[in-house]
């Protein structure tokens, strides 16, 4: 790995609810090169909170010994610099499309607005480099696409037009929050082709978030994989197969496998072990 | 059981019109579970929304348990056919609790025993009365899709249409929901119609399995010929490559199919 644009120390993420404080992370440390670093995990392991706190976007509480980008110190940093930051140079691709798209706008029109809020193109050239951008994610016919509204997009086309709003600014690291799950798996390893151009062509960041066991091991470099907040181990590229801990072993066994029929899948078996806390009381 | 021939589907009209369903034609047996899979876009929700009765405007026929199918449907159909959606977090409404979802389709359809049915549809989805007046939100994405497929089943319905039932749900989660639906199939001899994009899931759920392009039906095979590998359009056997993967060398060979 090159120098970290990231580097994560210590974070930790906590909610309080009427039921008491809920830790959706729990004092993880890593650091993002000019690489794709993916986090894998169960639903609630805190993959999603992990993004949302690097960017300040999250209701919880946050603290951390160091979240540091391009050695800008994220804790403190002023609103005005997280403005700045966010969209511009760190981009969210957030997990739910649909509700991150305005419904009364076409698509065509919020991506050349997230051009234009970042750069100081006119209207004539946002659209272009929209129109671009859709032609990008692979979209077909993008003039027409360019004027539907989001309820008249199919699923997997609402996600790219969330990807080419993120990418349209030319951010240096993209935290993507299960960006590809509603696509199907040829247009899912394309779209995932052009995020690698970026990291190789541009030295761009990648945060990969998803549940796809298998197709983030065969696209990230480095894997973390999370539970109850924590991280259990990590990974290299490809290395899915010789993961050792329990957790990961269970969570791949869940996997319907299309070289065998199997009548019932096996669910996960958890166990409190696992999260042993870092002062040893469970 | 399901027949449909010839289907076709636009959307708009003049510059702007797009050909969502191009002619498809297929056949479901009672019991049978068949499976639709296909690129983004490719007319896979508008196929499920068509035999719903929830697009306007189509043409060829919907053949039901040998009742063609006009613009209206009656109502008594609803009752037999039911559609689990894609987006779990969409198709249930925030402010409803699980108890209100589930009790609409029986005030609906005029059915009594409302309390009775409603613990058993919850039971049988493995959520237990203790769910029963919680909001979507206090809910995880499992447990929304479990309210969804109550949802489906509390009418007893002898066709489920599901649309992407597992997208949005962990590989855990997924296994419990597609245990669930294959126990449901077989105790009560459910036809499905399920969406994926994953071929694992499609070949695991369903016994057959038909491929669209760009609003066509271009191959229909068994699920252990999508497994052995053997499919015969060229299409069909790029969705089966990727599958295996992200690999750079292979994407840079895949093309579009007309
Ligand atoms: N606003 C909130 N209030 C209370 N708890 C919350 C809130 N937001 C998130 N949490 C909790 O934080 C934990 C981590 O959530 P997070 O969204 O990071 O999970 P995730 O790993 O992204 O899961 P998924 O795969 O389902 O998206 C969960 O237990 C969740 O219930
Ligand atoms: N209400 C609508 N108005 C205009 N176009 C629509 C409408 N609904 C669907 N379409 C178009 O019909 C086509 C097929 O959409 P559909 O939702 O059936 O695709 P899909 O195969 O389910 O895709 P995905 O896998 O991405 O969900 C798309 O081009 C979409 O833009
Ligand atoms: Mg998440
Ligand atoms: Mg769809």
């Amino acid at each position: 790995m090159t120098t970290p644009l990231l580097s994560v120390e210590n974070l930790s993420v906590s909610f309080d609810t009427p039921k008491g404080v809920v830790e959706a992370v729990r004092g993880i440390s890593f650091e993002v090169g000019q690489e794709r670093l993916g986090i894998v995990g169960e639903s609630g392991s805190g993959k999603s909170q992990t993004g949302r706190a690097i960017l300040g976007l999250t209701p919880g509480r946050v603290s951390a010994d160091r979240i540091e980008f391009d050695g800008i110190d994220l804790r403190n940093a002023p609103a005005r610099t997280m403005r700045n930051i966010r969209g511009r140079r760190i981009s969210m691709i957030m997990q739910d499309p649909r509700y991150s798209l305005n419904p009364v706008m076409t698509v065509g029109w919020q991506i050349a607005e997230a051009y234009r809020v970042h750069t100081n193109a006119n209207r004539r050239e946002a659209k272009q480099r929209a129109l671009e951008m859709l032609v990008t994610v692979r979209i077909r016919e993008p003039e027409k696409v360019y004027g539907l509204y989001p309820h008249q997009v199919s699923g997997g086309m609402g996600q790219r037009v969330m990807i080419a709003m993120m990418l349209i600014p030319g951010p240096d690291l993209i935290i993507a929050d299960e960006p590809t799950s509603a696509l199907d798996v040829t247009v899912q390893l394309q779209v995932l082709a052009i995020l690698d151009d970026m990291v190789r062509d541009r030295g761009m960041g990648l945060i990969f978030i998803s549940h796809d066991l298998h197709l983030v091991s065969s696209f990230c470099d480095r894997i973390l994989v999370m539970y109850g907040g924590q991280i259990m181990e990590v990974l290299d590229t490809g290395a899915m197969h010789r993961a050792e801990h329990p957790y990961t072993k269970g969570l791949l066994n869940c996997l319907p496998d299309l070289a065998r029929r199997q009548e019932t899948l096996p669910v996960l078996e958890r166990d409190a072990d696992w999260l042993l806390s870092r002062d040893g009381a469970p | 059981m399901i027949k449909v021939e010839g289907l076709e589907i636009s959307f708009g009209a003049g510059a702007n019109q797009v050909h969502a369903v191009r002619g498809a034609s297929f056949d479901v047996a009672r019991g049978e579970s068949f499976g639709l899979v296909g690129e983004s876009g490719s007319g896979k929700s508008t196929v499920l929304r068509a035999i719903a009765g929830l697009v306007p405007n189509w043409r060829g026929a919907i053949i039901i348990d040998g009742a063609a199918l006009g613009r209206k449907r009656p109502r008594a159909l609803h009752k037999r056919l039911q559609m689990v959606f894609q987006d779990p977090y969409g198709s249930l409404h925030p402010r409803h609790t699980v108890n209100d979802i589930l009790k609409e389709p029986l005030i609906i359809h005029g059915m009594d025993d409302r309390e009775t049915r409603i613990l058993k549809a919850l039971d049988e989805v493995g959520l237990g009365a203790g769910y029963r007046f919680r909001y979507p939100h206090q809910l995880s994405g499992g447990q929304r899709q479990r309210v969804a497929i109550a949802r489906a089943l509390i009418l007893d319905p002898e066709i489920v249409l599901l649309d992407e039932p597992t997208s949005a749900l962990d590989v855990s989660v997924q296994a419990e929901i597609l245990n669930l639906l294959t126990r449901l199939r077989q105790e009560r001899r459910l036809t499905y119609i399920m969406v994926s994009h994953d071929l694992a899931i499609v070949a695991h759920l369903c016994s057959r399995i038909a491929v669209m392009n760009r609003g066509a039906f271009i191959e229909e095979m068994s699920s252990d010929q999508l497994r052995t590998g053997t499919p015969e359009h060229g299409y069909t056997r790029q969705l089966l490559l990727a599958s295996k993967g992200y690999d750079r060398a292979a994407i840079d060979q895949f093309v579009e199919f007309d």
